[in-house]
C-alpha cells in the first residue's frame, strides 16, 4: 500500500452499544496501545538517563510539527515550509525572554509561541490555500526561507547565526533543580503531546478531517456538495501551523537555544522526511516516526560522524521500499498477524 | 405549478460549436424532465450553465426569480440545485457510508466541526436510511472503489439527493450501466425522486428510458430547443424523428 492509498485511521468514536458519553471510550486498538505506551513513558521516565529524556522530549516536540505536516498530507498537500511555524514558535519564546516579558514560566511562553505561529499560519494561509501540488510545496518553502533570511540578517534583534538563549525560569510554577530539569521538561512535553495528539485524533474522525480526505479524492465533488475546498484547506493549514508553533516552542524550551537553522528549508524537509518515515496511517504515526528518527540520527551520527546523512537516507529508502506506509504500517501488519494468530 | 428554474436567452459557444444559442427554458416545480439530443447539441452544457460550472456569454439563469448567473457551483448547490455527473464523482477511498455521511454533514453545515465525530449515531442512521432508499442495504462499509458502475451512478445521485435540493440534474444516469440494469437503476432513482416531489432533469440517450420516466421532454439540437412537450407528442414530431432518432436519414 502506497502512502497515497493510506489515510489516517478513521476511529469509530460513536459506539452504538454504549451510552454516547462512553462511546468516546470505545477506542480502537491503536488508541488503547497509545494509552498504554503513554503510561509506560510516564512511569519509566525517572529511571531514564538525562540524554534519553532530552532525546525523547525533542522527538515529541518535533513529532507535533510532523503531525501538522501529516494533517495537510491527508489533503494531498505537501508542506516543505513547516520550519516557518517551528521557528516562529521557538523564536517567540526566545524573544519574550530576551525582551523582558514579565512572564518567565515555560507554559505561558509556549502558549504565546503557539499563538504567534497560529497568526502567522492564518496570514500565510490566506495566500497559500489557493495553491496545490508543487506550487503549494514551493511557496511554503519560500515563506520559511524569507523568515530564515530575516533571522540571519537582523542580527541586533535575532542574534544572527549565534541565535538566542531560550531558557524559561520555571515550568508551571515549578523551579526544578539542574538534576531534575530534564525530567520536568519531559513530563511537561509528554502531557502536552498526549493532549494535542488526542485533539488530532478527534480532528481525524471529525467532518473536517474527512473533508480533507475527500479533497484528496475529488475536489470537484466537494464544491458540488456545497463545501468550500479553500476554506477546508485554510482551516487545516492554520491548525497545522499551530502544531508547528507548539512543537517549536516546546523544542526551544527543551534545548534552551534557538538559531536561524530552525527556519532553513532542510528543517522543513526533515519534517516531511519524518512524516514519510512514520507514515500517515494514524495520528500516532508521526510521534513514532519522530522518536525512531531521533534515535537513528543519534546513533548514525555516533557511528559515522561524517556520513550519518547517508545512513539516514538509506534507512528511508528501506522504509519506502519495504514499508511504503511508513513504520506505522509495520506495526499494523504485526498487529494483524498477532490477531490472525490468536484466531487460529 | 410555479417556475423554479429558467434560462433566459442564454448563449455560449465553444469555438464554432453552438452549445447554447439564445436558449430560454423554464422548468416547473416538481416536474420530471428528460433531455435528449445528438452529441454536441448542448445537453451537458445546459446542466453546466445552470450549475455555474460554465458561464454564459449572454443571458441569465434564474432560480426562483433570482439571478444566479454569477454564482459559483458551491453557492448554487447551497441554494438548492444539485447535480450528478456523467462520470460519477465520488470519494473513492472513503466507504459508501462515509461518502453519504459527509454529504449529510455538509448539508447540515457541520462540516467545519473538528471535535465531534462524523459518525454521530443519528447521522449514521439517516445515512443508512438514505442509502437503503437507493438500494444500498448491505456493503455500505466497503470503499466506493469496489462498487460496480451502476452502484457508483446510484451513489452519485444519492449524494446529490441527500443535499435536499429543489432541482436535481442527472447527467446520463444510465450511461455505462448494463442493459439489464438500466431500468432497475432508473426505477430506483425515479421512485425516490417522485416521493420527494423535487424537480428532476435527466439527460438520456435511450429513448425508451425517456419515454417511460419523463413527464416532459426537451429535445436539444445545436444549442437550441428543437421540440418541447410530452413524450408521445415529442417522439411523434417529424423533426425529432429525423434529427434525433435518425429516421429517414
Amino acid at each position: 500500500m502506497t502512502l497515497e492509498e493510506r489515510s489516517l485511521a478513521a476511529p469509530e468514536l460513536a459506539g452504538r452499544r454504549l451510552p454516547r458519553a462512553l462511546g468516546l471510550l470505545e477506542a480502537s486498538g491503536a488508541v488503547r496501545a497509545a494509552v498504554a505506551v503513554l503510561v509506560v513513558l510516564a512511569l519509566v521516565a525517572p529511571l531514564l538517563p538525562g540524554w534519553l529524556l532530552f532525546l525523547l522530549t525533542v522527538a515529541f516536540a518535533k513529532g507535533l510539527v510532523v503531525l501538522g505536516v501529516v494533517l495537510l498530507l491527508r489533503g494531498d498537500l505537501v508542506s516543505f515550509g513547516h520550519g516557518l511555524f517551528y521557528a516562529a514558535g521557538a523564536y517567540t519564546v526566545a524573544f519574550a525572554l530576551r525582551w523582558g516579558v514579565p512572564v518567565r514560566d515555560a507554559a505561558p511562553l509556549v502558549l504565546l509561541g503557539t499563538l504567534v505561529a497560529t497568526v502567522v499560519a492564518a496570514l500565510v494561509g490566506l495566500f497559500i490555500a489557493r495553491y496545490r501540488g508543487i506550487f503549494f510545496g514551493m511557496l511554503s518553502t519560500a515563506f520559511t526561507m524569507i523568515l530564515y533570511s530575516l533571522l540571519l540578517k537582523l542580527y541586533w534583534l535575532t542574534g544572527g547565526t549565534d541565535g538566542l538563549a531560550a531558557r524559561p525560569a520555571g515550568i508551571l510554577g515549578l523551579q526544578p533543580a539542574a538534576d531534575t530539569l530534564r525530567l520536568t521538561q519531559y513530563y511537561f512535553v509528554l502531557v502536552l503531546t498526549a493532549a494535542v495528539t488526542y485533539g488530532a485524533y478527534r480532528l481525524a474522525a471529525s467532518p473536517l478531517g474527512y473533508l480533507m480526505r475527500a479533497i484528496y479524492d475529488n475536489e470537484v465533488r466537494v464544491e458540488y456538495m456545497g463545501a468550500s475546498v479553500r476554506q477546508a484547506i485554510y482551516r487545516t493549514y492554520v491548525i497545522s501551523g499551530a502544531l508547528g508553533g507548539l512543537g517549536g516552542a516546546l523544542a526551544a524550551v527543551a534545548v534552551g537555544h534557538v538559531a536561524p537553522d530552525l527556519a532553513y528549508w532542510t528543517s522543513s524537509g526533515e519534517f516531511v522526511f519524518v512524516a514519510l518515515f512514520g507514515g500517515a496511517g494514524s495520528v500516532f504515526a508521526p510521534l513514532l516516526g519522530a522518536v525512531v528518527f531521533e534515535f537513528v540520527r543519534n546513533y548514525a551520527f555516533k557511528l559515522s560522524p561524517y556520513t550519518w546523512q547517508l545512513l539516514l537516507g538509506s534507512v528511508l529508502v528501506l522504509v519506502i521500499l519495504f514499508a511504503p506506509g511508513g513504520l506505522w504500517s509495520l506495526l499494523e501488519r504485526l498487529a494483524q498477524r498477532a490477531r490472525g494468530g490468536k484466531r487460529s | 405549478m410555479g417556475v423554479v428554474l429558467e434560462t433566459v436567452n442564454v448563449t455560449r459557444y465553444f469555438g464554432a460549436v453552438k452549445a447554447a444559442d439564445d436558449l430560454s427554458v423554464q422548468l416547473a416545480e416538481g416536474q420530471t424532465v428528460g433531455i435528449v439530443g445528438p452529441n454536441g447539441s448542448g445537453k451537458t452544457t445546459f446542466v453546466n450553465l445552470v450549475t455555474g460550472y460554465v458561464k454564459p456569454a449572454r443571458g441569465a439563469v434564474r432560480f426562483r426569480g433570482r439571478d444566479i448567473t454569477p454564482l459559483t457551483p458551491r453557492q448554487i448547490t447551497r441554494l438548492g440545485i444539485a447535480r450528478s455527473f456523467q462520470i460519477p464523482q465520488l470519494y473513492l477511498r472513503l466507504s459508501v457510508l462515509e461518502n453519504m455521511l459527509l454529504a449529510l454533514a455538509i448539508r447540515e453545515q457541520q462540516h467545519w466541526d473538528l471535535w465531534r465525530p462524523l459518525k454521530l449515531p443519528a447521522r449514521v442512521e439517516e445515512a443508512r436510511c438514505l442509502l437503503a432508499q437507493f438500494g444500498f442495504d448491505t456493503g455500505v462499509d466497503q470503499p466506493c472503489a469496489a462498487l460496480p458502475e451502476g452502484g457508483r451512478k446510484l451513489l452519485d445521485v444519492a449524494l446529490s439527493f441527500a443535499l435536499r435540493p429543489s432541482v436535481l440534474l442527472l447527467d446520463e444516469p444510465t450511461s455505462g450501466v448494463s442493459v439489464e440494469d438500466k431500468f432497475a437503476v432508473m426505477d430506483r432513482l425515479m421512485s425516490v425522486v417522485r416521493q420527494s416531489a423535487i424537480t428532476a432533469v435527466f439527460i438520456e440517450h435511450d429513448m425508451e428510458v425517456v419515454a417511460r420516466y419523463a413527464e416532459r421532454v426537451l429535445v436539444f439540437a445545436e444549442g437550441r430547443i428543437l421540440a418541447d412537450g410530452g413524450p408521445a407528442a415529442v417522439f411523434a414530431n417529424p423533426a425529432v424523428r429525423t434529427h434525433v432518432l435518425g429516421e429517414g436519414v
